[in-house]
């Protein structure tokens, strides 16, 4: 029985067939597909902070009502994606809970601070950039709820990413500070982002098996490469300098080859060990925290509002 | 000072100071659908902000833009209602300031949307429409937390008993407003006052919530009499700007 459910399930895989909530599935299956969706999630959750830092502060109306409906975006799609995994049979609270004890990670990219407004472009352009270049496979990914919330994702992100392009033009062709502000977050948010594809393709423990199962389309190196590519010319129309001397073009290969990655800062940051990783989680603990006594009452109220009605409908009958 | 500049100020100032509270709450909501709410509210609040400093900025015919208005103005020259620039504190007192606010704002749009001037009315009408879906929001919540829990009646009756003496600033009547209504291009706040103590009834009937007694009330954000937090937030709010004037964001 077991035998052909599994027959079935690699048939629907190889004649790329979506899987839905009711399909049967093996349980490694289902648990990457948690694993991922909910750290997804989470990313989504996190990254509102280090870009709501700067809300209060955005330096025009216009750019505080876009970065706060960008932010809100960022909202939505945490909320796409718990919905997501809610139908793999887990429930939003608990996943929740996984973050709040550390069980569950999220993207490290988010451990970093934002210190200056040019941070806020750097982050769509970069960081939103490189979300899409990972996430846009994700459309076509074997998990029918998983692929069709990715696609609005998409769609928001690739929006995302071109307001944080337009800050940092702004940015660079400003004056002479709003220029090393530019300069400054493009050195520090430049290498964090080609760490957000994930290491090394022979040291991705995960990434063989996610590929067999079309959760995952590219090797995270292939990934990487492309952002490169894609990335290079932008810095070079904003008149921005990427941090990396051994950058260069290769005209053989028609990419570019770019320096070390320091892998040891991604697997500190990753461990909990970057500069903001405490405090992002603390930050969401004491929003949940904080939250709880609201979340009560809106318990009792729906369920006192049922008892009343029901009582009204027992007096009526 | 043009008592039409003035009274657009009133408005603008409103919306900008209570969008700015809200955008604080981005990422720290009790629950991810009250973050989008709160967010949107904000949103909304700022979007109002923009139309109304404009409209300010061109009738007063000195240069200046919503930019201008928003970043290069001292506490003083703010005309927000104190009740605006009420901390955030925690959600029930969030929500109660912006209930109180969203029962006047209903009233104030509806009659704003009236108006002789047709870009005052235009700016009312698109207002209305987001300022009901505010009062919905913030007055099922009234309800919520009053009827709720044991924990949630107590907290948000002492955020009401906090902040009720700051409503009266809303209903502020002066020469500008009155000459606003007689002229028909405004609405005196005044006026408001009848509509919002009814739709006030209506919650406090259905949250169990209970009006306190008699409340001294505090004014003077209309005259840029303020309290010692907005100079904070206009400190935080407008720093960019004023350390880079000569930048273009």
């Amino acid at each position: 029985m077991e035998m052909d459910l599994l027959q079935r399930f690699e048939a629907y895989i190889a004649s790329d067939k979506k899987i839905e909530p009711k399909d049967w599935m093996p349980d490694a299956y289902r648990k990457t597909l948690i694993r991922q969706i909910s750290q997804h999630a989470h990313s989504e959750i996190v990254g509102m902070l280090p870009e709501g830092n700067w809300i209060s502060r955005a330096p025009s109306l216009k750019r505080k009502a876009i970065l706060m409906a960008k932010v809100q975006d960022e909202a939505g799609h945490g909320l796409y994606l718990y919905s997501a995994c809610e139908t793999l049979g887990v429930q939003r609270d608990d996943t929740i809970a996984d973050l709040h004890s550390g069980k569950a990670k999220y993207s490290s990219i988010f451990n970093y601070p934002t210190l200056n407004w040019a941070d806020i472009g750097a982050i769509g352009w970069l960081v939103d950039g490189a979300a899409i270049m990972n996430q846009v496979p994700l459309c076509k990914c074997s998990y029918g709820p998983y692929a069709r919330a990715m696609v609005r994702v998409c769609k928001e992100e690739s929006f995302h990413q071109r307001q944080g392009f337009q800050i940092m033009m702004t940015m660079a062709g400003g004056t002479e500070d709003q220029k090393a502000m530019a300069q400054d977050a493009l050195n520090r948010w430049w290498w964090p982002s080609l760490m957000m594809f994930g290491p090394p393709d022979d040291d991705s423990p995960n990434s063989a098996q996610s590929m067999a199962w079309n959760i995952k389309r590219f090797s995270n190196d292939e990934l990487r490469e492309k952002f490169v590519d894609l990335t290079v010319p932008q810095a070079d129309l904003l008149g921005l300098t990427i941090p990396d001397p051994d950058l260069k073009w290769n005209e053989e290969t028609g990419h570019y080859e770019f320096g070390e990655i320091d892998w040891s800062e991604f697997k500190r940051v990753v461990s909990g060990h970057g500069p903001c990783n405490k405090e992002r989680i603390e930050t969401r603990r004491t929003a949940w925290d904080n939250g709880e006594w609201v979340r009560d009452a809106a318990n009792a109220h729906a369920e006192k509002r049922a008892a009343r009605r029901a009582a009204a409908d027992t007096a009526a009958a | 000072m043009d008592a039409r500049f003035d009274y657009l100020l009133r408005l603008g100032d409103d919306a900008l100071i209570l969008g700015q509270q809200l955008g604080l709450w981005t990422g720290h909501g009790p629950a991810l659908e009250e973050d989008i709410a709160l967010t949107n509210i904000g949103l909304d609040q700022i979007g109002q902000a923009r139309a109304w400093l404009t409209l300010a900025g061109r009738i007063e015919g000195q240069g200046r833009d919503e930019d201008r208005l928003a970043y290069f103005r001292d506490q003083a020259e703010f005309r927000n209602a104190l009740l605006c620039e009420r901390p955030n504190g925690h959600f029930g007192d969030t929500i109660v300031r912006q209930f109180l606010f969203d029962t006047y704002a209903v009233g104030l749009h509806e009659g704003l949307s009236r108006s002789s001037d047709p870009e005052i009315a235009a700016i009312a009408r698109k207002s209305a429409k987001e300022s009901a879906y505010h009062l919905r929001h913030s007055r099922a919540w009234m309800v919520r937390l009053g009827d709720g829990t044991e924990e949630s009646h107590a907290k948000v009756q002492q955020s009401l008993d906090d902040l009720l003496p700051y409503v009266g600033d809303l209903f502020h009547s002066d020469e500008a407003t009155q000459n606003a209504a007689v002229e028909g291009w405004g609405v005196d706040p005044a006026e408001l006052r009848e509509g919002w103590e009814a739709r006030f009834n209506e919650m406090l009937d259905e949250s169990g919530l209970t009006c306190p007694e008699s409340v001294p009330e505090q004014t003077g954000g209309r005259v840029g009499r303020h309290t010692e937090q907005l100079s904070f937030l206009l400190a935080e709010m407008q720093v960019l700007p004023r350390t880079y004037p000569d930048a273009q964001w």
